[in-house]
């Protein structure tokens, strides 16, 4: 079920390889082993092998390691970088051009063209396709054609009506080596978006053949397809004609899929397997895992946030003076240092430390543990009953949250309680379909590393993830003013401005930032642990 | 004995018919949406759920559903799971592991366990007799669990001598250890009701006289005795291996085996019925099977019970 917790890790990057064009010095290839095999902890990927379809941990582990899009981000810095984007030029930040690097090549032979980016788009944001990814692709022009919007929702009697063309009029082919990218509105935000997987181009064979594609998937990445068998592994061998900067420094990877993160373990402690990016729980407990690795814990600090949701569609959580009130009544040192023993830090807004623009004390007092003036803002509320927290108990998250609520209870002096949910989907099913009916869990894993991410999807008007139910007007318009801001730093500002409003309607309590354990085996002399939760592939050495 | 074996297969339609709706009810009437969980924090685009909703045919009537499903099933199609893998797949990597596992685990039970049995009921109140009985005492009141993971520090990690988990290829060498974690709360019912039966047979009058014929040890406890006191110990085996073959999950969590176990708990949690449908359907068959032969078996070891 832990596995399931991570396929919020939509996480981006075509990963690998282009960590830092200018420190070649002291991780030039030739250190150690390049000849050398890795195995890497997996679940089994959820979806067919397509980039355009995979949105969760297990696939998007495979995907990231096999394709690379226009740009990438530095894994340790989550700076952008251009990849098979030679150049991007645009016009207000509404027209963008991109020029693409001669030399890039598939796995089957054939060149990198504007036209396997084009035909990759269309076909993933195309309804009947049917993909996961679709909607990344609502940003451009003619999306609302090749994917219409079902009239009474999902649950309604009505069928999405059928697309009327299966090509987006904002996407242009130039000629082989560049295409333009029409947007509806004008966004500053489009090309950091472009490192996520279901940007990645796609070869011809795709289109002509998608089952052998599924069989036999063919990227543009570092690393291409071996074998799969399906729940046992998957495995990849280096791609020699890879035209990005960094090349691997081993040669086979083995991407090997568990049960459970418990069952990997004790592989990984008998060095029977490579890598683990994230800990199990009974691992950590106690410090178990430093007794059993030593110096072989890998641990940093990744994109993800924790957060507690009210469900504002129900009456109880409309006073925001209650809402404050449970934002101050919780002891977010106490529970980050008792429970977490400092693998978690608590948070001071809603977007991430990591994130290029982010400001230091965006929330201020309201998210800092205050007993009196969090009983003063109940008194103000009139509030008086129960509260409950309601989360999957999982993924470790039972422990949290009943200290949480223990926090609330006996600082505010009102019953509150842990409610577990019987499972991930259960609790999901629930929030979606608006059923819930106290605060619980929530939580953010970047999709791509931008302000941008940690809002808008949240917090707009009806955006996707935005299942509180929270809106203001004057939020949607300065997030708007921000996405179709002219220049960067100013729609970083903007964005801020929108975060210390959200921050003061508080319709969702900021907790803490995550660090990841990971665990290696001796046989790597050196691998680290990305910001988007996952191995660094360019970063691992063998011995 | 043909009319008979004729008529409970023929039995076994209904039965069959009866499970397999059962279980297609339970795992796709179940509340909530499959689709939930499966986008992450956000909700699937509603044209991939339109999409899934159309493929698993969950617009229909659950009848209708059923009856696609079992046609289909007729003609060999176990269906795909949502990523597009077809269950027969699935089924075809995970099945003979988990035969290779509850064989070696029912050969473990039935050597172990009978022989125990034989020796301690054929000498009562003996040294031995004490240690199996406070043996199996111990190894019943351990959850397997336990035995499991003790086991895998142990011999895995503390010592060295094996793998602490299993390869995907799952050889049956490397099941040994988790064929016999799998076997051991069995193994010591095996004992108990082996001793017990032998006991009981050792006073009968046949086992008397054929002592009294001078007949060597060998042929009175191998032949006489054993036969009939196989009886219930047969049917303990026989629906044994039907639940060694679904009942596998912890064992397969701890060692990693990629079996059917933890195939059908990953499948329930994720809500992929046709897995979950596909693999306990063939679970049904493994025990029609195994009852019918345990029950034509009977008629073998005692020619009393034949069957007109």
């Amino acid at each position: 079920m832990k596995a399931r917790m991570r396929t919020t890790v939509v996480l981006a990057a075509a990963t690998l390889l282009l960590s830092s064009c200018g420190g070649g010095g002291d991780d030039a290839p030739g250190t150690g082993n390049t000849e050398g095999a890795i195995s890497v902890f997996n679940t089994e990927p959820e979806n067919p092998l397509v980039p355009g379809n995979t949105t969760e941990f297990g696939g998007g582990q495979v995907m990231d390691a096999m394709f690379t899009g226009l740009i990438d981000y530095d894994q340790q810095t989550t700076e952008v970088k251009n990849a098979v984007a030679d150049s991007i030029t645009d016009v207000d930040s509404k027209v963008y051009t991109f020029k693409l690097k001669p030399g890039w090549k598939f796995h089957d032979g054939t060149d990198v063209k504007a036209k396997n980016f084009v035909d990759a788009w269309n076909w993933t944001a195309y309804g009947p396709n049917a993909t996961q990814g679709a909607p990344f692709f609502s940003d451009i022009q003619g999306y609302d054609e090749v994917n219409p919007a079902d009239p009474d929702g999902k649950s309604g009697p009505q069928p999405a009506p059928a697309p009327t063309t299966d090509k987006m009029s904002g996407l242009k082919v130039i000629d082989d080596t560049t295409f333009e990218v029409t947007l509806k509105n004008s966004s500053p935000v489009f090309k950091v978006k472009l490192g996520y997987e279901v940007y990645s181009p796609l070869p011809d064979s795709f289109f002509a053949d998608k089952a052998a594609f599924e069989a036999k998937p063919i990227g543009n990445g570092p690393f291409k397809f071996v074998s799969r068998q399906v729940g046992a592994d998957v495995k990849l061998t280096r791609f020699d004609e890879y035209a990005g900067m960094d090349k691997p420094k081993f040669k086979d990877l083995t991407f090997r899929v568990y049960q459970s993160r418990e069952a990997a373990y004790p592989d990984l402690v008998g060095n029977q397997l490579d890598f683990i990016e994230e800990l199990p729980p009974n691992a950590l407990a106690g410090q178990q895992h430093k007794t059993d690795l030593g110096d072989r814990v890998v641990e940093r600090d990744s994109l993800i946030n924790q957060t507690l949701a009210f469900p504002l569609y129900q009456e109880k959580y409309k006073n925001p003076d209650l809402r404050k009130a449970i934002s101050m009544a919780i002891n977010r040192e106490e529970i980050t240092t008792r429970i977490y023993e400092g693998s978690r830090q608590p948070a001071d807004g809603l977007v991430h430390p990591l994130l290029k623009g982010y400001q230091k004390g965006q929330c201020g007092e309201l998210c800092t543990f205050n007993p009196e003036k969090a009983r003063e803002h109940l008194a103000k509320s009139g509030f008086t009953g129960t509260l409950k927290i309601i989360s999957n108990s999982d993924g470790g998250h039972s422990e949290w949250a009943t200290a949480a609520a223990n926090s609330i209870k006996n600082t505010l002096g009102i019953e509150c309680v842990f409610e577990p949910a019987t499972s991930l989907g259960d609790f999901r099913g629930k929030i979606n379909a608006r059923e819930m009916t106290d605060m619980y869990r929530a939580g953010w894993v970047a999709d791509y590393p931008s302000i941008e991410n940690f809002l808008n999807p949240i917090y707009r008007t009806g955006a996707s993830s935005n299942d509180g139910e929270y809106s203001n007007p004057e939020v949607d318009a300065k997030l708007a003013a921000a996405d179709t801001a002219s220049s960067e730093e100013e729609s970083i500002k903007l964005y801020l401005e929108a975060e210390k409003m959200i921050l003061n309607d508080l319709p969702f309590v900021p907790l803490w930032t995550q660090n990841t354990i990971g665990g290696k085996s001796d046989r790597l002399s050196s691998a680290k642990l990305s910001a988007f939760r996952k191995l660094d592939l360019t970063s691992v050495e063998v011995a | 004995m043909g009319r008979y074996v004729l008529r409970r297969l023929l039995q076994m339609v209904p039965v069959f018919l009866g499970t397999t709706f059962g279980i297609y009810l339970l795992v796709w009437a179940l509340p909530g949406d499959p689709f939930a969980g499966k986008c992450g924090e956000r909700d699937c685009p509603d044209s991939f759920v339109a999409a899934m909703n159309e493929k698993y045919n969950l617009d229909d009537t659950i009848f209708v559903q059923y009856g696609k499903y079992l046609w289909n099933l007729l003609r060999g199609d176990f269906g795909e799971t949502f990523s597009g893998v077809p269950v027969s797949e699935l089924i075809a990597n995970a099945y003979p592991v988990t035969l290779r596992l509850a064989l070696v685990a029912l050969a473990v039970e039935a050597l172990i366990g009978v022989t125990a049995g034989v020796v301690t009921g054929l000498r009562r109140r003996g040294f031995l007799d004490s240690l199996v009985l406070v043996s199996t005492l111990f190894l019943i009141s351990i959850p397997v669990f336990v035995t499991g993971y003790v086991l895998q520090l142990l011999l895995g990690l503390e010592w060295g001598i094996i793998n602490p988990t299993v390869s995907s290829k799952a050889g049956f060498g490397e099941l040994i250890v988790p064929g016999f974690v799998l076997a051991s709360l069995s193994m010591a019912y095996v004992a108990r009701l082996t001793r017990a039966s032998i006991a009981e047979t050792r006073r009968a009058d046949y086992v008397r006289t054929a002592v009294a014929k001078g007949l060597p040890q060998s042929r009175v406890v191998g032949v006489h005795m054993l036969r009939n006191a196989a009886l219930p110990v047969i049917t303990f085996l026989g629906t044994d291996l039907g639940a060694f073959m679904g009942g596998a999950i912890v064992t397969e969590g701890i060692f990693n085996i990629p079996g059917i176990g933890g195939l059908i708990f990953k499948s329930i949690q994720s809500k992929e019925g046709a897995t979950v449908t596909g693999l306990v359907v063939l679970l049904v068959l493994v025990y029609l099977v195994m009852n019918l032969l345990v029950d034509l078996l009977y008629g073998v070891l005692d020619p009393r019970i034949r069957y007109d």
